[in-house]
């Protein structure tokens, strides 16, 4: 991958909740920071998510969660990207997860969680800086 | 900046004038556009006395965990002075899953009561007067099958059906369009909500089979304009089914309600409540000839929104909300839900919920908005303002009509396509700081904690023992009988309020009458629309 490869970006809605106006919001901030975006639509489970992670080849995969299903939902993403060899993708979280479970999700290995009120701006930034091999596009 | 080159708008982006004055209202003929509340088209409100007859009902919504604790809160709220409840269901029973289905795992009690059977249902209501206390139950897709266990739960405390009173949000099309939480394909959906409609003509007199919602399309990120004229559209559209179905408009549009957002711009809400009666009132009378005066009446209940509750600085959003609630009723709401302070976060507490349920107290007893109805009616800007809100919503309305109706819009993805438009455009305007948030782009603090309500998984473990007893002991061949009379109906054309009446006695699970239904029906899968 080349320097000016865009950074490929899953977001994804996992679980039962409906409520997408975040995702798609980072969906197109994301596009329009000039990355690919791949949008999985809703109630996506882990299985499902990783399957479109590994087809789309993405650096990143954005889990948006807002039902506080959260704990459920993300170490099973995490334990199916390390049953496929796919640990060096970026899992990131964007929703209402309380400060507590930020804390415990960053330590299984989320490189990031951004809690409401977040800016696009700032993980706009977050995925320039720490999208693999990427790494060097801006 | 200076005021030379400042925009000033709405919260929608509706541009405003420096100043209004009867240049702007030339040509209205005030004494015909403006009868006094009361009278057609009841712009001014549908009462004449409005809050000085009765008061809104105080109806705050809630549901958490087991349907025993949400039990525990709701004697608890009606305790408090509360005058209505509004049952919040979690995602497994919004979806139609029984809380043991793969799926719901994680969420189990998350977002609401979990309701699996007839018997989460009588636990909800254990002590709680049906025939007396009004109630309403947010529940979409599956809502004709938690209706008939609310209706079975009434029959057994020997409650007459004619005496329940209360609403069933049941707006299906508000899921395509906006809150997502949908089952089965729109036109058997449609079919199921035009079952409930007819049914409630014929044996719930009292009862709102439908709160056409507004609500939902507003937190997904639309404009005041959007939010009015595609719930007005959505509510044409349920009565072109109704009368499809052979009911006469009179028979059952009285018991038509509506649910709006109680946003944050002020002005532009009490214009939208007003322009949404007045457009109702004209559509029932012109379009569909509608006699009733009851028919011609716009009622609605109206929650604050949850989508301008921060997380930042919490404390901030109870002044939020103390003002969008004050909108709600200088709007001439009929039922208010004030959002609690913790929302953001979570679920409220019970310390933050009575201090949402004591802000509408001191609104209805301390703050003299209540001694006289629309005391707004005849301000230059909010006439203006009402005005050009009704005029961009019969837009809306007419383009929509020429779609072919909403099913036909909805399938083209044009509501869903303008509101993830509003929505970035405004999120756009956070980001660059054009539009302030306090507390979070300007005027930023420290954390302030607060007191949240955990939910953990031992009401999913509950509810799925539960679940399991209830299976082994009920009379199985029973269960399969009334399923299958229940399919053959679906896969018919009769009403299947009956039918599910007859699967709920029995003790059917939800998940497994709208697995039943899903074998008839398929379920939706949308196209997004970025």
């Amino acid at each position: 991958m080349t320097a000016s490869h865009p950074i490929r970006v899953l977001v994804a809605k996992p679980g039962l909740d409906g409520h997408d106006r975040g995702a798609k919001i980072i969906a197109r901030a994301l596009r329009d920071a000039g990355m690919e975006v791949i949008y999985t639509g809703l109630r996506q489970t882990p299985e499902m998510i990783v399957n479109a992670a590994l087809q789309e080849d993405v650096a990143v995969i954005g889990l948006s969660i807002l039902s506080g299903a959260h704990n459920a939902i993300v170490p099973r993403v995490l334990q199916l990207l390390r049953e496929k060899d796919m640990a060096d993708v970026r899992v990131i979280v964007g929703g209402i997860v309380p400060d507590e479970d930020a804390e415990a999700l960053k330590r299984q290995g989320v490189a990031a969680v951004f809690q409401p009120g977040a800016s696009l701006d700032a993980i706009v930034r977050f995925i320039r800086e720490n999208a693999g091999g990427d790494r060097a596009a801006h | 900046m200076k005021t030379a080159e400042r925009q000033f708008t709405t919260i929608s982006g509706v541009p405003i004038e420096p100043l209004y004055g009867p240049e702007d209202l030339r040509g209205v003929d005030l004494a015909r556009h403006l009868p006094p509340p009361g009278e057609f088209p009841y712009t001014r409100g549908i009462h004449r006395d409005m809050y000085r007859g009765r008061l809104w009902t105080m109806r705050q919504f809630s549901g958490f965990a087991t349907p025993e604790e949400t039990n525990q809160r709701y004697l608890y709220l009606l305790a408090q002075g509360q005058t209505g409840l509004s049952v919040a269901f979690d995602l497994p029973t919004l979806m139609g899953y029984d809380a043991d289905h793969p799926l719901s795992e994680g969420e189990v009690g998350k977002c609401g009561a979990a309701i699996s059977s007839l018997e989460d249902m009588e636990i909800l209501f254990r002590g709680i007067p049906l025939g007396d206390v009004t109630v309403s139950m947010t529940i979409n897709s599956p809502a004709a099958v938690l209706w008939a266990m609310y209706l079975v739960v009434a029959e057994r405390q020997g409650v007459d059906w004619a005496r329940l009173s209360g609403t069933l949000q049941n707006d299906i099309l508000k899921e395509y369009i906006a809150q997502k939480e949908y089952i089965f394909p729109p036109r058997p959906s449609m079919r199921l909500v035009t079952d409930t409609i007819e049914f409630g003509a014929r044996h719930t007199p009292r009862f709102n089979p439908i709160s056409i919602s507004g609500y939902h399309i507003r937190e997904a990120g639309s404009t005041a304009v959007q939010e009015l004229a595609f719930t007005l559209r959505d509510g044409i559209e349920y009565v072109d089914w109704a009368l499809e179905r052979g009911l006469k408009i009179d028979e059952f549009a009285p018991r038509l309600s509506f649910f709006f957002n109680a946003h944050s711009d002020f002005f532009e809400e009490i214009a939208k409540y007003r322009a949404a009666r007045k457009i109702w009132a004209h559509v029932m009378r012109e379009r569909y000839g509608a006699a009733s005066e009851r028919s011609l009446k716009l009622r609605f209940h109206a929650q604050t929104a949850g989508c301008s509750l921060t997380w930042q600085q919490p404390y901030n959003n109870v002044v939020r909300t103390a003002l969008q609630a004050m909108a709600a009723v200088l709007g001439g709401a009929q039922s208010l839900h004030t959002n609690s302070l913790d929302e953001a976060y979570a679920l409220p507490s019970e310390h933050a919920v009575t201090l949402a349920l004591r802000t509408q107290q001191v609104l209805a007893y301390e703050s003299g908005v209540t001694n006289t109805p629309d005391p707004l009616g005849g301000s230059y800007f909010v006439e203006k303002l009402t005005l050009d809100t009704e005029a961009a919503a019969r837009d809306y309305i007419r383009r929509i009509d020429e779609m072919g109706g909403m099913v036909p819009a909805i399938e083209a993805g044009f509501p869903q396509t303008e509101i993830a438009a509003a929505s970035y455009r405004y999120q756009c305007e956070v980001e660059s700081g054009e539009r302030t948030i306090v507390g979070v782009n300007r005027f930023q603090s420290g954390g302030e904690p607060i007191e949240l309500l955990q939910i953990d998984e031992t009401s999913g473990n509950h509810q799925r023992a539960k679940l399991a007893a209830l299976r082994a002991r009920r009379d199985n061949s029973q269960v399969r009988q009334t399923l299958d009379a229940l399919q053959r109906a679906a896969e018919g054309t009769e009403n299947t309020m009956p039918r599910l009446l007859d699967a709920v006695r029995a003790y059917a699970t939800l998940g497994e009458i709208c697995d039943s239904l899903r074998g008839v029906f398929g379920a939706y899968q949308e196209t997004t629309h970025l």
